[in-house]
């Protein structure tokens, strides 16, 4: 495979591959009155449209994508994501309108946020929501503000935030951006919520405990109404990642088990592309007591009209400086209404029996650290293959030689050598057996020939990278090579 | 419809594989008392030409894209080259996620690697990231940013900083020992540099302010630079209308010490404000301090150049509660719509775009204020937006020009009550000359 140079490599003056039509206003000089103007944008590229094409078709090449195959990545939900929904959400009235327009001129828009607000507090069970944070972890900022706000009107914001140590990393760094110190709850020999290190924990210090239900464990916490109940009876709240929510549509609802806040990743569950690496949506749900307190503005409905509402003296305020990642709304709206209440149902089931079917397959040849049931994801580790010299970056890595994209790895940190694998719904048999079997295979391998797995991979655009000395030396741009 | 790729065999298969005999088994980890005992109440599924003529028939309820809009105030209507739509939707670059595994996505992480360089050429600075959610969140970053770097507890902030980001700010600083105090403008619509002198006290962190300014004003940011490094403090800048970074000079050959804002302008349509892309840039001393994802160079085992993320102990998931920020999913496929689109207008033609700007904007200026009743606000240099402020009431001058099919300026009233009858007009390159005629024609009818 030949490799891409960058862009900045095969510029040259004078080549174009736009113009813009003639300025047809008189033109001024001096018009910024003796402030600085560039003369130059110093390496700035300059090539022609084929040049641009060629590039950016080639780069694309040397990606790995959902579109393309598996890509279990755990906790990260790597549905497909249905094409009707990019059409939809191209149509001119989304592109193309103004967020500061008036309000008559942009119904349809705002009738979108709405509806699609109203059928999230379905799916979840929550009464109010806001769609406004751009990715999770900002709706968990929100989130803890939110709660944050209630308890400092009521006279002490509290200090504490419990964490459960099996937790996405956002979660104590979202807290801490809220003003809380962490403390860390233990897992228990199942793999959940210590209850009785909860209940030690829980005070009137602690402002809130955030749990993610199902666990990065894929186990779904089965006290969680007991767990809601100690939380609740010293004041606090129950906060919930809703990261690994595709478990549970039309199961059960988040809402109804005593979880006061939660946030969800629209590009998980709703199936809105991940972008490499976003933009994605976080909307957040609350129950009633939190409402007031909502970014702004807050959507609604007034007979047949929609309408921002921003007298809302209890809202936390903006964190965006619209109303959030709008066209990501609109195709995670299309999803919902493209699988109705039964698709809904049917996702969740079809995405447990997926990684069941996988870790079923898989329990002999890789370790698995804890025996509880598990839902839509299941965590093995490098146990067994440890024994041969072999971790698990060399089984992900070679796993790119069979053409399939690794599982999320060394995540969580309670399981070391963790491979954490989410196959989600949308995958066919045929995808979940290939990976099935290039993972037995890889088992053997580790016992026969170790090295093949720890010079792996052999067969993609690159070989192994040295991430190390990536952080030892920095090298963040491109640069002329100076003569 | 239904995205599932079983069949009742497979199904069955698999069932049987795991051991149970229906899905509803794999379930029983869950307490009865929590399960949904009814069927959700949302509407019956739709097959793709329903929910296509669905969307369509919503959609139609918004009727904005049919009128002649003069609107700017942080969100731009520029032109977008054809190859940003084509190339950005090819499936490899939509449907990855982030490149954790680097061998495997060399193409997100090149063309990471390639809008960082960008970035830094136009910013004038030597690091920029990823990208962040969007220029409210990337300023409001940008001040925490420089309270991490010299720990100092105020932050000053420009009144002329966008509105919304503003409020964003207050938003992320409220629960932190982060105060927030706001310079005042002057009469010619740029800082008040008496102001922002008479506040700069030793607790203060940084000073943010927006060039051009949410008046549409270019800031002396030189000069503003050296008063707020000679308080030992941060000089950030905010460019919300990045288009002018084409004609203006860089921020960070000006003094600032952070560069950050709103890449919207560079391939972004509207879309009824996101997703936007949130950039930020700064000086290598302070690079441990950066939020958000970084691309470098490495090698593989082969000695062939490639590409990682890396310096991640500064982020969430490597440092928890110690990292720079809690950002993880960022907007990745906006910085490659930005990367498409410079590297497609090149040097020259985001010259020639900035140029079209500031001149069409200069020019519609000029013949309304030629008008009576019309006043320019503010004397100061403008890039492509202006305020002008009408003998008139401008919610009657604003409904007039929409029976016309034309949508006036911002009114600036709801954000700054000072500016009564005061209208924030934007003109891009994609306004013809007849168009601002129109605008003209009509703005003076409506003053009859």
């Amino acid at each position: 495979m030949t490799h891409e140079p960058l862009i900045f490599e095969i510029s040259d003056k004078g080549k174009r591959a736009f113009v813009l039509p003639e300025l047809d206003v008189p033109e001024k000089k001096d018009l910024l009155r003796g402030l600085p103007i560039r003369t130059e944008i110093e390496g700035f590229p300059q090539v022609s449209e084929p040049e641009i094409v060629r590039h950016f078709t080639r780069l694309s090449q040397a990606n790995y994508c959902v579109d393309l195959g598996f890509y279990p990545l755990g906790s990260c939900t790597m549905k497909y994501s249905p094409k009707v929904n990019e059409k939809v959400a191209t149509l001119p009235e989304f592109l193309l309108s103004h967020p500061l327009a008036s309000q008559e001129l942009i119904q349809g828009n705002l009738e979108i946020l709405k509806k699609t607000e109203d059928f999230l507090c379905e799916i979840t069970g929550m009464d109010a929501f806001t769609l406004q944070p751009s990715a999770g972890a900002q709706g968990e900022l929100v989130g803890m503000m939110l709660i944050r706000a209630f308890l400092q009107e009521r006279g002490n914001p509290r200090k504490i935030v419990l964490i459960p140590d099996s937790a996405h990393g956002t979660n104590p760094s979202s807290a801490h951006l809220c003003g809380y110190h962490i403390q860390e709850i233990k897992s228990n020999d199942n793999g959940t919520i210590d209850i009785n290190d909860l209940a030690l924990r829980m005070n009137e210090d602690v402002s809130a405990l955030m749990v993610t239900n199902p666990n990065t464990l894929g186990i779904f916490e089965y006290d969680i109404k007991k767990i809601a109940e100690i939380v609740h009876a010293k004041g606090g709240f129950l906060y919930m990642d809703g990261a690994n929510l595709n478990a549970l549509t039309g199961i059960c609802r988040p809402g109804d088990m005593g979880v006061d806040v939660i946030h969800l990743n629209l590009h998980k569950t709703f199936s809105t592309p991940h972008g490499g690496g976003g933009p994605g949506a976080g909307p957040v749900g609350v129950k009633r007591e939190l409402e007031p307190y909502l970014p702004l503005p807050l959507i609604e409905k007034r007979g047949e009209e929609y309408f921002l509402n921003f007298e809302r003296p209890k809202s936390i305020g903006r964190v965006h400086a619209f109303y959030g990642n709008f066209l990501v709304v609109v195709k995670a709206l299309a999803y919902i209404l493209s699988l109705g209440p039964r698709g809904m149902k049917e996702m969740a089931e079809v995405a447990v029996l997926n990684s069941n079917y996988i870790r079923q397959s898989l329990e002999n040849e890789y370790h698995l650290k804890y025996r509880t049931p598990t839902l839509h994801e299941c965590v093995f580790s490098d146990k067994f293959q440890k024994e041969y010299g072999v971790q698990n970056i060399d089984i992900a890595k070679r796993l790119i030689d069979y053409s399939l994209h690794p599982p999320t790895m060394s995540f969580p940190l309670i399981v070391h050598g963790a491979l954490m694998i989410e196959p989600t719904e949308t995958e066919s048999k045929r995808d979940l057996d290939l990976f099935i079997e290039a993972m037995k295979k890889i088992a053997q391998e580790a016992k026969e020939n170790p090295e093949v797995l720890k010079s792996a991979p052999h067969f993609s655009y690159v070989r192994r990278l040295d991430e190390t000395s990536a952080a030892r030396n920095p090298v963040l741009k491109w640069e002329k090579e100076k003569k | 419809m239904s995205y599932i790729s079983l069949s009742d065999k497979d199904k069955k298969e698999m069932l049987h594989k795991i051991g149970v005999s229906s899905v509803e088994e794999l379930f029983a980890c869950l307490p009865d008392e929590v399960r949904l005992k009814t069927v959700l109440r949302l509407p019956q599924p739709l097959t793709e030409p329903e929910l296509v003529h669905h969307f369509e028939e919503t959609a139609k309820r918004s009727s904005f894209p049919r009128y002649l809009s003069f609107l700017g105030a942080g969100a731009y209507q520029h032109f977008i080259p054809s190859v940003v739509d084509y190339l950005s939707l090819r499936g490899e670059f939509i449907s990855p996620y982030t490149p954790y595994q680097p061998e495997v996505s060399q193409g997100t992480l090149q063309v990471i690697f390639e809008y960082q360089t960008l970035i830094c050429q136009l910013t004038g600075m030597d690091i920029a990231n990823a990208s962040l959610y969007d220029g409210a969140s990337a300023s409001a970053e940008a001040v925490l940013m420089a309270q991490r770097l010299n720990g100092k507890s105020k932050v000053l902030v420009a009144q002329t900083l966008h509105p919304q980001y503003r409020e964003t700010i207050k938003t992320y600083t409220k629960n932190l020992a982060l105060k927030t105090e706001e310079v005042a403008y002057s009469e010619n619509g740029e800082v008040d540099i008496k102001d922002l002198e008479k506040k700069l006290g030793q607790d203060v962190s940084a000073f943010i302010c927006q060039s051009p300014n949410f008046f549409g004003v270019a800031e002396n940011l030189k000069k503003i630079g050296e008063l707020v490094h000679s308080h030992q403090a941060l000089f950030a800048v905010t460019v919300a209308e990045a288009i002018s970074l084409g004609l203006l000079e860089a921020p960070g050959k000006l003094g600032a010490d952070i560069v950050c804002g709103e890449g919207q302008s560079f391939g972004l349509p509207l879309s009824f404000g996101g997703p936007y892309l949130g950039f930020m840039a700064c000086g290598k001393q302070s690079v441990r301090q950066l939020p958000g994802r970084i691309t470098g160079v490495t090698k593989d085992v082969e000695g062939r150049r490639g590409f990682v993320l890396t310096l991640s102990t500064r982020e969430q998931h490597i440092r928890r509660e110690k990292a720079t920020s809690n950002i993880c999913t960022n907007q990745a496929w906006c910085a490659l719509r930005a990367a498409i689109f410079l590297e497609t207008l090149g040097e020259e033609g985001l010259r020639e775009f900035a140029s079209q700007n500031i001149q069409k904007a200069n020019y519609a200026l000029e013949k309304l204020t030629g008008l009576n009743g019309v006043k320019r606000k503010f004397s100061g240099s403008i890039f492509n937006e202006f305020v002008l402020e009408f003998n008139k009431d401008t919610s009657k001058i604003g409904d007039f020009l929409k029976n016309k099919g034309v949508i006036s300026g911002l009114s600036l009233a709801p954000y700054y009550p000072e500016l009564k009858n005061c209208l924030l007009f934007c003109v891009t390159e994609m306004h013809k000359k007849e168009e601002i005629q129109r605008l003209v024609e009509l703005v003076g009818e409506s003053l009859k």
